[in-house]
C-alpha cells in the first residue's frame, strides 16, 4: 500500500514537472487560435472552441512577419555556416596539428564566452557603422560570431581529439597531404559534432535579441525576436495578444521539433565544456 | 616534410578564427576602454575630449546606475538560487527510471529552446491583469482574493521577471545535473543501502558531494548570464517599476541618450562587477578541489 502511494506521488510529481514545463507553450498555442472575443474574456477556457486562423492571417498579411522570418533564417543560417566553417578549421588545427601555444589560443577563444555582449555593444556599433555593415545581414552575422564561434571551436576541438591517430597516419602513408586528410577523412567523421554545434549555433543566433535590437532599423533586416518584442507598440491599450501568440507559436514550433528530434545531440553539446570524462 | 607543412597548415587554419575573434571581441573591447575616458557622443561631429576618470566619478553618484546594480544583484541572487534548488529537484526526479523518461526529458528542455523574448511575451500574456490565465485561475480557486496587476507595480514586477527567468533557464541546470548524476557509480548507493542509509543520508553523503563540482560550474554559467540579463526585462517591463538591470541602463545611455563615453564607462563597470563574481567562483572551485 505504501509502495503504491509512493508510485502515485512520484507520478504526480512527474505530471507537475510536465505541466510546469509545457503549460506556457500550451497556453500560447491555445490563445493563438482563440477568436478575439474569447481571448479578451474573463471566462476561463482551456480549449479553443470555436477556433480561428484570424491571428495567423494578421501576422503574415498585416504585419511584416514573413520578412522577419526570412531575415532570421538568413542571419541564423549564415551565422551557423560561418561559425562551423571557421570553427572546424581552427578546431582541426587545435586538436590535431602541431601548433605552438595551442592551449593559450584555446583559452583566448574560450575567454570570449565570458564577454558580456553589452560590454562590447558600443565598440561593435561603431565598428559596424564604420564598415558600412549597420542594418545589414552580414553585419548581424559578423557580430553573432562573438558568441557562436567560441563554443564551436571548443566543442569541435574535443571531437577532433577523440578520433584515432591511425586514421591520418594511414592517409599520410598513402601520400595524402594534411589538407586532404582533414577534408576527406577527419571532417566527415566529425559529422555528429558538426550537427551538435550547428544546432546550438543556429538556436543561439535564432534567439538573439540585444544585437538584433541595436544593429537594425525597420523591417528590412529586423529578425523575429525584435519583431515579436515590438508587436503592438502602436497603442498601449490595444496590444494584439492574439497576433503576438500566433507569431510566438510560429517561431517556437520549429525549435520544439528540434528539441524532440535532437535531444541527445543538444544535451551532449551543452554539457561538453563542463564535463570531462 | 609533413611536419613543417602541418605547422604551416595549422596556422593557416587558425588564422581566420583568430582574425574573427580580434575583430568582433578584442578590437571593440579596446575601443570601449578608450571611449570610457572621453566625452564622446554616438552621433557627434565634434571630436571627443579626454576626460580622465570623470565618467567613473559620475557613475558613483548616478542614482539610476546604482539602482540598476541593486536590481541586477537582487535578480541574480534570487533567480540563480531558485534555479539551483528547482533544477536539483527536477534532475533527481528525472534520474529515476520510469516509462517515458526520454520523452519527459525532452519536454523539460522545451523552455530552454524557446527564445527569451517569446517566453517573456507568453508569460506577460499569462500574467495579464484582466484576461491573464494566472489571475483567472488564481481567483477561481481562491488563491487570489482579487486580480493582481503583476507587471504594473514594483515588487511583483521583479518577481514576475524572476519567475519567467527561472522557468526559461532551469532546464539548463537540470540537464547539467543529470549529466553529473549519470557519472556517479551505482555501487556507491548499493553499498549505502547495505549500510542502512536513508534516502536523505544518501543524498547528503553521496549525491551532493559528488555533484558539487558540476553544480558549481553550472552556477557560474548561470550567474554570469543573470548578471547581464536584458531580453526578459526589456520585454516584460522595459525597465520600469524598479526592474531596470545594468545591461538595460547601459543600452539606454548608449542608444537612447547617445552618450558613447559615459555608456562605455558603464560597460567597463559591468565587466568589473562580473569579474568580481568570476574571482569568487574561481576561489570556491579551487577550495573545492583541495578540500
Amino acid at each position: 500500500m505504501s509502495k503504491r502511494l509512493k508510485v502515485l506521488g512520484f507520478g504526480l510529481l512527474l505530471f507537475g514537472i510536465t505541466v510546469y514545463s509545457l503549460f506556457p507553450f500550451y497556453w500560447a498555442v491555445i490563445s493563438s487560435f482563440k477568436p478575439s472575443s474569447d481571448l479578451f474574456s474573463t471566462t476561463l477556457k482551456l480549449w479553443p472552441i470555436p477556433w480561428t486562423w484570424e491571428h495567423y492571417k494578421n501576422v503574415f498579411l498585416a504585419a511584416n512577419f514573413g520578412r522577419n522570418l526570412l531575415n532570421s533564417l538568413a542571419v541564423a543560417g549564415g551565422t551557423t555556416l560561418v561559425a562551423l566553417s571557421l570553427g572546424s578549421f581552427a578546431a582541426y588545427a587545435l586538436g590535431r596539428l602541431p601548433l605552438h601555444g595551442k592551449n593559450v589560443l584555446l583559452y583566448l577563444v574560450l575567454a570570449m564566452t565570458m564577454f558580456p555582449q553589452i560590454a562590447v555593444l558600443s565598440g561593435l556599433f561603431v565598428l559596424l557603422r564604420g564598415l558600412g555593415l549597420f542594418n545589414t545581414h552580414p553585419g548581424l552575422i559578423l557580430s553573432y560570431l562573438l558568441f557562436t564561434l567560441p563554443f564551436t571551436v571548443w566543442v569541435m576541438t574535443q571531437y577532433f581529439r577523440t578520433l584515432p591517430r591511425e586514421l591520418e597516419e594511414a592517409a599520410y602513408v598513402d601520400g595524402a597531404s594534411p589538407l586532404m586528410a582533414f577534408w576527406r577523412i577527419l571532417l566527415p567523421l566529425t559529422g555528429p559534432g558538426l550537427v551538435t554545434t550547428g544546432l546550438l549555433a543556429f538556436i543561439a543566433a535564432w534567439n538573439e535579441f540585444l544585437f538584433a535590437l541595436t544593429f537594425t532599423v525597420g523591417d528590412k533586416v529586423r529578425t523575429v525576436p525584435v519583431a515579436i518584442a515590438f508587436f503592438g507598440g502602436a497603442s498601449p491599450y490595444e496590444v494584439p495578444w492574439g497576433s503576438i501568440m500566433a507569431a510566438s507559436v510560429v517561431v517556437t514550433v520549429p525549435l520544439v521539433v528540434l528539441v524532440f528530434v535532437f535531444q541527445h545531440r543538444i544535451v551532449a553539446g551543452l554539457t561538453a565544456g563542463a564535463i570531462k570524462e | 616534410m609533413i611536419s613543417t607543412a602541418q605547422k604551416r597548415l595549422a596556422w593557416l587554419f587558425v588564422l581566420p578564427t583568430l582574425a574573427a575573434v580580434a575583430l568582433v571581441a578584442f578590437y571593440p573591447l579596446s575601443q570601449v576602454f578608450r571611449y570610457a575616458f572621453t566625452d564622446a557622443w554616438l552621433s557627434g561631429t565634434s571630436s571627443p575630449q579626454w576626460v580622465g576618470l570623470q565618467n567613473f566619478r559620475d557613475l558613483l553618484q548616478d542614482p539610476d546606475f546604482l539602482a540598476s546594480v541593486r536590481n541586477t544583484l537582487f535578480f541574480t541572487v534570487v533567480s540563480v538560487s531558485l534555479e539551483a534548488v528547482l533544477g536539483m529537484a527536477i534532475a533527481l526526479a528525472l534520474h529515476a527510471s520510469f516509462p517515458g523518461r526520454g520523452l519527459l526529458r525532452a519536454a523539460v528542455l522545451v523552455p530552454w529552446a524557446i527564445p527569451t523574448v517569446v517566453s517573456a511575451q507568453m508569460w506577460k500574456w499569462m500574467l495579464h491583469d484582466i484576461y491573464g490565465v494566472v489571475n483567472l485561475i488564481g481567483t477561481k480557486i481562491g488563491l487570489l482574493s482579487h486580480k493582481v496587476a503583476w507587471i504594473a507595480q514594483p515588487g511583483t514586477a521583479m518577481a514576475s521577471i524572476i519567475v519567467v527567468d527561472v522557468w526559461k533557464t532551469t532546464p539548463f541546470v537540470v540537464l547539467m545535473l543529470l549529466a553529473g548524476l549519470q557519472m556517479i557509480p551505482r555501487e556507491l548507493y548499493e553499498a549505502a543501502k547495505v549500510d542502512g542509509a536513508s534516502a536523505w543520508q544518501q543524498f547528503r553523503k553521496i549525491t551532493f558531494p559528488l555533484l558539487r563540482p558540476i553544480l558549481l560550474v553550472t552556477l557560474v554559467f548561470r550567474t554570469l548570464d543573470a548578471l547581464r540579463v536584458f531580453d526578459v526585462i526589456y520585454v516584460m517591463t522595459g525597465g520600469g517599476n524598479q526592474t531596470e538591470s545594468m545591461a538595460l541602463y547601459n543600452r539606454r545611455v548608449l542608444v537612447d541618450f547617445q552618450e558613447l563615453g559615459y555608456g562605455s564607462a558603464i560597460s567597463i563597470a559591468i565587466l568589473l562587477i562580473i569579474s568580481v563574481f568570476v574571482v569568487i567562483y574561481l576561489y570556491l572551485m579551487r577550495r573545492g578541489v583541495y578540500e
